[in-house]
């Protein structure tokens, strides 16, 4: 480490400054945690209205007209209003939850205390990241609370009619500009904190610590951080663009000859297409950007419950930087159908088919980790068994949907919305779950209660299951997403199946009380935890539950191995070695 | 657990499979030309990923059940030969598997949107609309109208901007919400969106394309079974994007001749 690199600000003084406005990057990773934890709330009661709406589209949901008197009048939701819903569930989980939770919040609590930094490389600038995505937060939000009610075009929002304003009906006033520039706002956070975990990675490991030793957490949140320094840069201009579409009268986005509501559109010249190809280039990587810091986490994980290293370590973090590089070079497989040029169809095809050979791998590497393994059944170990499980089913959808031809069906039906919920939503939620498990106890100093951990898992993976699985079914007999009703003869057989899934959904959305509640009470009633509970081997594991201010009590570790010294003989008879414990003697 | 967490994935596993072997949620019957080779794609690769999911998860359930062994003394097992033979192996039969997939897929996909549409086809126009489908018929003359944008017109009907008072053309384009056409015979459409973007999907024809507003696209396909069927939006437009959708009817030829008179006659 560099001398001038010791961070250095003192300890602070004041509620304020430690618990509200710090620098100190484990409150901050706290903070986003909260944060996260708030919007994923919100997301999911959204969820709710939602599928209890598509199961009976004229039940009347108690106090929703409080909310909106204009959308849910007598508590029944309009067709507008579920299309609210839907923008706003999607772009709440998308930005809120899977990229603040296992990025921002894990990233920043753990990476600096995993690669033996005192804290972040620029702990103001990630004070500032954190409070702009409040912010950005906060602005969505405000959405719910302004006249013609939020966006409705979908956490895509697809220009034109994201762009052309009120003439394309309800949501497209203030509540789609505020939506733009919400995502204007995280995109600079985003970028704020991607320069924080780069320069923080290359720039403060600890002696010892070289990149080959690094946790294959540190390695993801890295990765991760790359990826989003380049998809939130596009993804911020393109807000831009369609802001200034929408309130300075440019045509970025919005080409001539519109007529809507009877209205010659004041527009020329911009490209509807050009939106898509900018968002998704921003989007595809997104996808990876939610999901790597969950395979660094079960990695990460895996091992210490297994009792044996990681099979492969090499190949994983050659697969990460694969997988990183591959994603953007996919983006137009969001397009097949899309009006692009039909021979990029193939172009963009072929990659999108290539990334399951690094997707596989990794998969098998997990598997592989599990073969004649001595399995610690904790609550993170089975959320890691799950993440495994869901990532398969999820991943395997998508070998359909990466085809243009099978896609020609499948396109924009509920077969993508099982895909993707599988994929990036439930494997990535599933990772956060590991992840707070197996953490809680080094952020809080208390265990949290396996009891309630294990009831949690089990009715999330069994719901999940029952709340996922049947989109597919649901795709492949054509059934559309984005429907606020189903009125098609075709789909009127459906309902049903629907009806299925919104109980299951609302039986699985129940089962997460049980994670709220421990997760509140272990934080102030759990017993003591002490410094390494699952016995890691990790630094995080090498300093007290909770951690001191300067993470390693003045004393930086000196790292002496990689992470993945499992099934060794460890000092005392342990099964593992520290990464910055001395070297043993050798067994007589 | 570990033989709980086992049998559990293992039912959930038989469950979803079986559920999708015995079709008992599946795609309606096609009716185009097409058709039959999206679903030979599609059977071959939910065979093949199929076989990819069941073996997954029923070794991952499998190696879990083994890890809960709790006896003394044993000791934790590499998996055999390390991770070399396992990333060469599924580098070359992942690999294996998409050379196929793309080979065979590509011609799939060049036969609905790269190749040109059969010289004789039946030319019909298709505009898109907040919450609506309308199609044009050439008329007697083969010759659609111009479009002007600026009459456009939803209370006198003009859905297309239609000038039959200056245009010839215009004046015998028969203009319907349905689409009907000849079985047997080929059709290109030509999407043009008006306001947003909509797409056009049929799940008995296969086929699905976006409206893009700026954007004329071409569409083309051959219907094989007579009936109604229903054509829905499935790209998000607003409001009543729910409720966006049309019928399409295949028709034997004589009966299309005659319904489209009908049609001219009530223009």
């Amino acid at each position: 480490m560099h001398e001038a690199a010791v961070h250095p600000h003192a300890p602070p003084q004041g509620f304020l400054r430690t618990h509200v406005f710090s620098v100190d990057h484990k409150v901050i990773g706290k903070q986003y945690l909260d944060l996260a934890l708030v919007a994923v709330c919100t997301g999911m009661v959204l969820s709710w209205l939602m599928r209890l709406h598509l199961a009976w589209p004229t039940a009347a949901i108690p106090g929703l007209d409080k909310l909106s008197p204009n959308g849910a009048a007598g508590g029944v939701i309009t067709p507008e209003y579920y299309l609210s819903l839907m923008t706003m569930h999607g772009t709440i989980m998308v930005f809120f939850v899977l990229t603040t939770a296992p990025f921002a919040g894990f990233g920043n609590y753990f990476l600096p205390l995993q690669v033996g930094a005192e804290d972040m490389a620029f702990p103001r600038i990630n004070m500032t990241s954190f409070w702009v995505t409040l912010v950005a937060f906060l602005v969505l939000i405000s959405s719910f609370f302004v006249a013609d009610g939020p966006a409705l075009s979908g956490w895509t929002a697809y220009a034109p009619l994201s762009a052309v304003g009120k003439d394309a009906g309800p949501g497209q006033g203030l509540g789609q500009t505020l939506w733009a520039i919400s995502i204007a706002i995280f995109c600079v956070a985003q970028l704020l904190g991607a320069l924080n975990f780069i320069a923080t990675t290359l720039d403060l490991r600890t002696k010892g610590m070289s990149l080959a030793r690094m946790p294959f957490s540190t390695w993801a949140w890295f990765i991760t951080a790359v990826i989003g320094l380049i998809a939130f840069a596009v993804l911020m201009p393109a807000c831009i663009l369609l802001i200034l579409d929408r309130v300075a009268g440019t045509s970025f986005f919005i080409p001539s000859g519109l007529v809507i509501s009877d209205r010659l559109q004041p527009h020329s010249g911009g490209s509807p297409l050009l939106w898509q190809h900018l968002f998704w280039f921003f989007g595809h990587p997104e996808v990876y950007i939610a999901i790597l810091p969950g395979f660094g986490i079960i990695s990460h994980i895996l091992p210490v419950f297994a009792r044996k290293p990681l099979l492969g370590p090499r190949a994983m973090i050659g697969c990460l930087i694969a997988i990183a590089f591959l994603s953007y070079t996919v983006w137009g497989h969001h397009m097949f159908l899309s009006g692009m040029n039909p021979f990029s169809a193939t172009l963009f095809s072929v990659p999108t088919l290539i990334i399951t050979i690094p997707a596989t791998i990794v998969t098998l590497l997990w598997i592989g980790t599990i073969y004649g393994a001595k399995l610690r059944f904790t609550t993170p170990a089975l959320f890691c068994l799950g993440f495994v499980s869901v990532f398969v089913s999820g991943g395997i959808s998508g070998f359909f949907l990466a085809q243009p031809s099978i896609d020609t069906y499948l396109h924009g039906t509920y077969f993508v919305v099982g895909h993707f919920h599988f994929v990036m939503g439930v494997a990535a939620m599933f990772g956060i779950f590991a992840g707070t498990y197996f953490w809680f106890p080094k952020m809080f100093g208390r265990m949290m209660n396996e009891t309630l951990g294990k009831w949690h898992f089990w009715l999330t993976f069994i719901g999940v299951y029952c709340v996922f699985m049947p989109m597919h079914y649901l795709g492949l007999a054509g059934n559309v997403r984005r429907y606020s009703a189903f009125t098609d003869d075709y789909l009127k057989p459906l309902i049903p199946l629907h009806r299925f899934i919104t109980i299951a959904a609302l039986f699985t959305g129940a089962a997460q009380l049980i994670f709220l509640f421990n997760l509140i009470r272990s934080r102030f009633r759990g017993p003591k935890a002490p410094d390494n509970p699952w016995e890691a081997t990790t630094l995080e594991w090498a300093t007290t539950s909770p951690p001191p201010f300067d993470n390693f009590g003045g004393k930086p570790p000196v790292v002496q191995r990689g992470p993945n010294e499992y099934g060794v003989a460890g000092a005392g008879g342990a099964d593992y070695l520290m990464q910055a414990a001395p070297e043993p003697a050798p067994a007589r | 657990m570990g033989k709980l967490f086992a049998v559990v994935l293992t039912i959930i596993t038989v469950v979803a499979t079986a559920i999708f072997v015995m079709r008992v949620w599946w795609l309606p019957a096609d009716i185009s030309v097409h058709g039959p080779w999206i679903d030979h794609q599609l059977m071959e690769t939910m065979l093949s990923s199929g076989i990819l999911f069941v073996v997954s998860q029923l070794a991952l359930a499998l190696f879990v059940w083994k890890s809960g062994d709790r006896r003394e003394g044993r000791k934790i097992k590499i998996f055999p030969g390390g991770a070399v033979p396992m990333v060469v192996l599924a580098t070359v039969l992942v690999g294996a598997e998409i050379l196929a997939l793309t080979f065979v897929g590509s011609k799939v996909w060049a036969s609905i949107y790269q190749t040109p549409p059969d010289p004789n086809s039946l030319a019909i126009d298709v505009q898109a609309e907040q919450f609506a489908f309308y199609f044009r018929y050439p008329g007697a003359d083969g010759k659609f109208g111009g479009i002007h944008p600026e009459l456009m017109n939803e209370a006198s009907q003009n859905f297309f901007g239609l000038d039959p008072a200056h245009d010839t053309a215009a004046r015998d384009d028969i203009v319907v919400p349905t689409l009907a056409i000849p079985v047997n015979r080929p059709v290109l459409l030509t999407l043009r969106a008006k306001d947003v973007n909509h797409a056009f999907y049929v799940p008995e024809l296969r086929i699905q394309q976006d409206f893009v507003p700026g954007l004329v696209i071409p569409l083309h396909f051959t219907a094989t079974q007579p009936g109604k069927y229903e054509l829905v939006c499935t790209q998000l437009c607003g409001l009543g994007h729910y409720n966006m959708r049309a019928y399409v009817e295949v028709m034997p030829q004589e009966q299309f001749d005659q319904w489209l008179k009908q049609q001219a006659a009530q223009q």
